[in-house]
């Protein structure tokens, strides 16, 4: 078995790596880097599961070779934690609102809304629920998913007015 | 589901791009975006020797906006062409149809000459290409050349791009001054593979649509007459070769070709 080195940061803690080219990223996060947040569900790009922040965008890790991210900084689920390891405001939000049952989907969930509430600060709903269309989830029928993405927005905004006082 | 071992190559330079699938030749396929290549290899349909990385390449990213075109470099991703300003300003149509291309977060990696090369007959940015007279520039170790939209969509899932050789940029037209345009489809759900859509350019009273999903590749079909419901309807159902799968049936796609050229050209009238 041939193995390519690749280096990247996940959830700013660098690493060298030597894998398959054929490894997948979703595999690399999890088997080789035992980051197991990150979820896997379909494995071709439909479900939105396995979804993590490469350079800071929200992209699909079973779509990704690991050996492709040569340079990058990769945040996964983990890296959406509050700086006291408690939890973020995406995941404060989906607990509050109960925007989750069984939980596979909502690793790709954090990531995908982290990233979307950087640059839209005030959702509506049907902002919200465009938002997350890329991501399937087989329990809540969305209805509280897309309230937890607007009390995400708030927990934000009330995150960075602490920040400015 | 996990895709097949292959030989990977991480070239930084174009020229180093091209000599290595130069020597490579068929035995190599390009790696761009990957979000067509990797889940046909995940699903065991391809199975490429060696993949040429070219996401360390530099210079292949651009997006330039000119008084006639816009030209889209390989490594441009779908969402750096849509939330282009200028070339949004320049190609209303390049945003319309991106917004039906996936979800964003495919957009964030999938490139459009990416998708160009794939040649999916279901795919927006081919019938995007054709729309707009536009063309692919293929770099080879030996030369470049350029290939109009109409020759370059060879078949399902294929395109004219010999072993050797690398899709540089695509470009697409301006149309002129108060042209119009508008991409509909339908699709089971959104963000899946349109079971049929059709864009439409009108301009100086002339007006051409495109189909998607109905045929080989983009179907183009130009249109003497738009405001003739009944000529359209005919050119429309002798250009199209709709075939059933899963998804639809023959029927059902010549139906939504007819409703959706009617109210294409309807929003753009």
């Amino acid at each position: 078995m041939t193995t390519v080195p690749v280096s990247f940061s996940v959830n700013g803690t660098p690493y060298d790596l030597h894998v398959e080219p054929r490894r997948l990223l979703s595999d690399a996060l999890r088997h080789d880097l035992r980051l197991t947040g990150t979820h896997v569900g379909c494995e071709h790009g439909v479900c939105g599961a396995c979804t993590v922040l490469v350079d800071g965008d929200p992209v699909r890790s079973c779509l990704l070779f690991a050996v492709t991210l040569d340079g990058a900084e990769i945040t996964t689920v983990e890296g959406c934690c509050a700086p006291s390891g408690g939890m973020g405001p995406v995941q404060q939000a989906f607990h509050e609102c109960h925007a989750l049952q069984c939980g596979f989907c909502t690793p790709g969930f954090v990531t995908t809304v982290t990233a979307y509430l950087c640059d839209h600060r005030d959702p509506t709903r049907a902002e919200a629920r465009e938002a997350v269309s890329g991501n399937l989830c087989r329990c809540t029928g969305y209805v509280n998913i897309v309230s937890a993405v607007q009390r995400a927005a708030e927990l934000t905004a009330g995150l960075t007015a602490e920040d400015r006082s | 589901m996990k895709p097949p071992a292959f030989a990977y190559h991480r070239p930084r330079s174009l020229a180093d791009a091209l000599d290595v699938l130069a020597r490579l030749g068929a035995e190599a396929k390009v790696l761009a975006g990957g979000q067509s290549l990797v889940p046909l290899m995940s699903m065991r349909l391809a199975a490429p020797a060696a993949l040429v990385d070219v996401n360390h390449v530099p210079g292949l990213d651009s997006v330039e906006v000119t008084a006639d075109r816009v030209v889209v470099g390989a490594l441009a991703r779908h969402s750096r062409v849509e939330h282009d300003p200028e070339a949004y300003d320049a190609v209303p149509l390049l945003r319309r149809a991106l917004l039906l291309v996936a979800h964003p977060t495919i957009r964030n990696r999938g490139t459009t000459v990416g998708s160009l090369v794939h040649g999916d007959p279901a795919a927006e940015m081919p019938a995007v290409l054709c729309l707009l007279d536009g063309f692919v520039t293929l770099r080879s170790a030996s030369g470049s050349r350029d290939v109009p939209a109409d020759a370059f969509f060879t078949g399902p899932m294929e395109s004219d791009v010999r072993p050797g050789e690398l899709a540089v940029s695509a470009t697409f037209r301006r149309p002129p001054a108060g042209s119009r345009s508008s991409f509909l489809e339908v699709s089971r759900r959104h963000g899946d593979y349109a079971v049929c859509g059709v864009g439409a350019v009108v301009s100086d009273g002339t007006a051409r649509v495109a189909l998607i999903g109905v045929g080989a590749g983009p179907v183009l079909v130009p249109l003497d007459e738009p405001d003739d419901p009944d000529r359209v309807a005919a050119a429309v159902d002798a250009a199209i070769e709709p075939e059933d799968d899963i998804h639809a049936t023959a029927d059902y796609r010549r139906h939504l070709a007819q409703v959706l050229t009617r109210r294409a050209l309807a929003e753009v009238s």
